[in-house]
């Protein structure tokens, strides 16, 4: 079975994230970049699956500008096969729509079974990249998934909800979304790291990947930001320390509060 | 006056709180339809009533319910290309979500997702980076669609005396391609729903064993509230999964949160920064969590929820 993991470099947890004032973008510059979070849990499950499986190769796609190579360098350090690096100007500014358009483009020349990303980015957390990729493909959704089973040409998944799971099943091709529970990523080794240095790295252009230019980038996107500011400062909180009543000062600033 | 669509959202056909929210919502930028998926719609028809749908689409297809997302996305992408809505508004849940990214494609259309508003013109106002920045966004292209967080608008009741439209929906084979085989209930009942709850009572490893979440449930019962957990508390086993709050657990936007015994890491602060009023018990008085807090103690949670719980009762 082979599996492409969409992966996607953002500014690093902790650091503060900022909108470029030019453009209204995130703001890449000056901020540390890291493979988001929930993307280790889906290069880690693509290599379970390809190890459990003992055949097929695993690819990480990459969408972003030349520093997001660092990202692509940590996925095949875990242990991935391949990369694909989809970088172009053009592709700045892209939104869901456009994103996911240009991703499936490139999802296009690469033979896959099986897509899997991490349910979410930490910068832009919308959670529906994964459901549109498999609009644009034509695939099986198996998205929020806290455990994979792969069968001969099907996947079954538990697909975490409000109220407890679901379980889902579909034949292959299929993108499927994992959530943290799912597993727990390897470090990479030191010799992970030195045989990432020497897997192939294919870089695609707009061109090379067939994605027609107005329908990428800050044009191509749906929607545009009108506006943004910082959130209005919140007043300092009261903080008090408990001296045996802390109980019951809470009380009384939730009955001003006409919480209680 | 333009049709704005609404897809409501329900258990067995009850709807959920967000539906009467986006229907008031939608009452304010035009006309609202309601579009009801699925099955029990006589449980739901005189609620949407009540609260202000003009119109309503009904696509009960027994077919809908074995599956996840996709045809209901196509359900609503037919309505679309019928009707042409001057906006879709759709609860801002996970699979809500999921629908939304899929109707933005078939329709090529913009998305926006987690709102917390919209105004005039269809601008969605959303908070992003855990609440740093308020961010006012358009739909560019195609139709707008908007999915909106609950607890954004609060619900107002405006009878109407709705048309009714069924929908046939045909659904394709591909939409058709993941089917649910169960569905696992592990959540415990008689509390109000996080998402939905105006107070959020939540627990973290300050509690130190699973048991101690009595004393968080006992506060929760007290204010009618919800229980959430931290990462820390639902990976050691001490309360549900479904009730973990953060950046890979629930997103809540409550009247009132509060966090007890819980640092404030960053991932914890993505699921409940928009929180209206928030509140810490924490023993450490450099947790992170009292950079958010409009009201705070330092102190032992042990001490300070016991008597906090007494104290409510007291007063009732
Ligand atoms: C990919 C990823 C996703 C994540 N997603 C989430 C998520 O969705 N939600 C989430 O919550 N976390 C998430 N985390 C984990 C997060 O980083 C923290 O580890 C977690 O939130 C910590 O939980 P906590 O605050 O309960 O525990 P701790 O950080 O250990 O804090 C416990 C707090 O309790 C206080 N305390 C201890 N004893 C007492 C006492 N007797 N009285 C009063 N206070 C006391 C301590 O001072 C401390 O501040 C995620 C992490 C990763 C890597």
């Amino acid at each position: 079975m082979n599996i492409v993991v969409c992966v996607k470099q953002v500014p690093d947890t902790w650091a503060e994230k900022r909108l470029s004032d030019q453009d209204k973008t995130v703001d890449r510059n000056g901020v540390d970049g890291v493979m988001n979070e929930l993307d280790e849990y889906a290069v880690e499950e693509a290599l379970r699956i390809k190890e459990a499986q003992g055949d097929g190769e695993v690819t990480v796609l990459t969408m972003g500008p030349d520093k997001s190579v660092e990202t692509i360098r940590k996925a095949l350090s875990m242990g991935a096969d391949k990369a694909v690096h989809l970088v172009d100007a053009g592709l700045h500014g892209s939104d869901a729509l456009a994103t996911s358009y240009a991703l499936a483009k490139a999802l296009g020349t690469i033979e896959h079974d099986l897509v899997i990303l991490g349910v979410e980015s930490t910068d832009a957390r919308m959670s529906v990249l994964p459901a549109m990729l498999a609009e644009r493909l034509g695939a099986s959704q198996l998205t929020f998934a806290r455990k994979v089973e792969v069968g001969s040409g099907t996947v079954k998944i538990e697909r975490q909800t409000d109220t407890g799971y679901d379980v889902v099943e579909a034949s292959t091709p299929a993108v499927v979304s994992v959530v943290e529970k799912i597993n727990e990523p390897r470090y990479p080794s030191f010799k992970g790291i030195m045989a990432a240095k020497k897997k192939p790295l294919t870089t695609l252009s707009l061109s090379d990947a067939g994605i027609e230019a107005d329908k990428v980038g800050m044009a191509g996107s749906g929607t545009e930001v009108a506006e943004f500011a910082p959130r209005p400062p919140k007043q300092a909180g009261q903080i008090v320390k408990d001296e045996g009543d802390g109980g019951s000062k809470l009380a009384e600033f939730l009955a001003s509060q006409k919480f209680i | 006056m333009a049709e704005v669509l609404v897809l409501v959202e329900h258990v067995d056909g009850a709807p959920k709180k967000v539906t009467y929210e986006l229907l008031t919502l939608a009452r304010s930028l035009g006309e609202p339809s309601a579009v009801f998926i699925g099955n029990g719609f006589d449980n739901a028809k005189d609620k949407l009533a009540e609260y202000g749908a003009r119109k309503i689409y009904v696509a009960a297809d027994a077919e809908l319910d074995g599956f996840l997302v996709a045809p209901k996305a196509e359900v609503l992408a037919q309505i679309v290309s019928s009707s042409s809505p001057a906006a879709v508004l759709i609860p801002s849940t996970p699979e809500g979500k999921e629908i939304a990214g899929r109707l933005a494609v078939k329709t090529e259309s913009g998305v926006i997702t987690d709102a917390v508003g919209v105004d005039d013109g269809f601008v969605a106002k959303q908070s992003i980076f855990g609440g740093a920045i308020n961010v006012s966004s358009k739909v560019s292209k195609g139709t707008p669609i908007i999915t909106v967080r609950p607890n954004s608008t609060a619900p107002e009741a405006a009878p109407a005396q709705p048309t009714e439209e069924q929908v046939s929906a045909t659904i394709s084979d591909a939409a058709k391609g993941a089917k649910i085989l169960d569905r696992v209930t592990e959540k415990k009942g008689g509390r109000p729903e996080l998402t939905e709850a105006a107070i959020v009572v939540s627990g973290g490893r300050g509690l130190g064993e699973g048991k101690n979440f009595e004393l968080i449930e006992k506060l929760a019962d007290t204010l009618g509230a919800a229980v959430g957990a931290s990462r820390a508390a639902t990976d050691a086993g001490w309360y549900p999964h479904t009730n973990q709050v953060g950046q890979t657990g629930k997103t809540v936007s409550p009247q009132l949160y509060m966090a007890i015994g819980i640092s404030g890491a960053i991932q914890h602060r993505a699921g409940m920064q928009t929180s209206k009023t928030i509140i810490a018990v924490n023993k450490d008085p450099e947790a992170p969590i009292f950079e958010l807090v409009d009201f705070g103690i330092v102190g032992d949670l042990f001490n300070v929820v016991p008597q906090l719980t007494e104290e409510i009762e007291k007063r009732k």
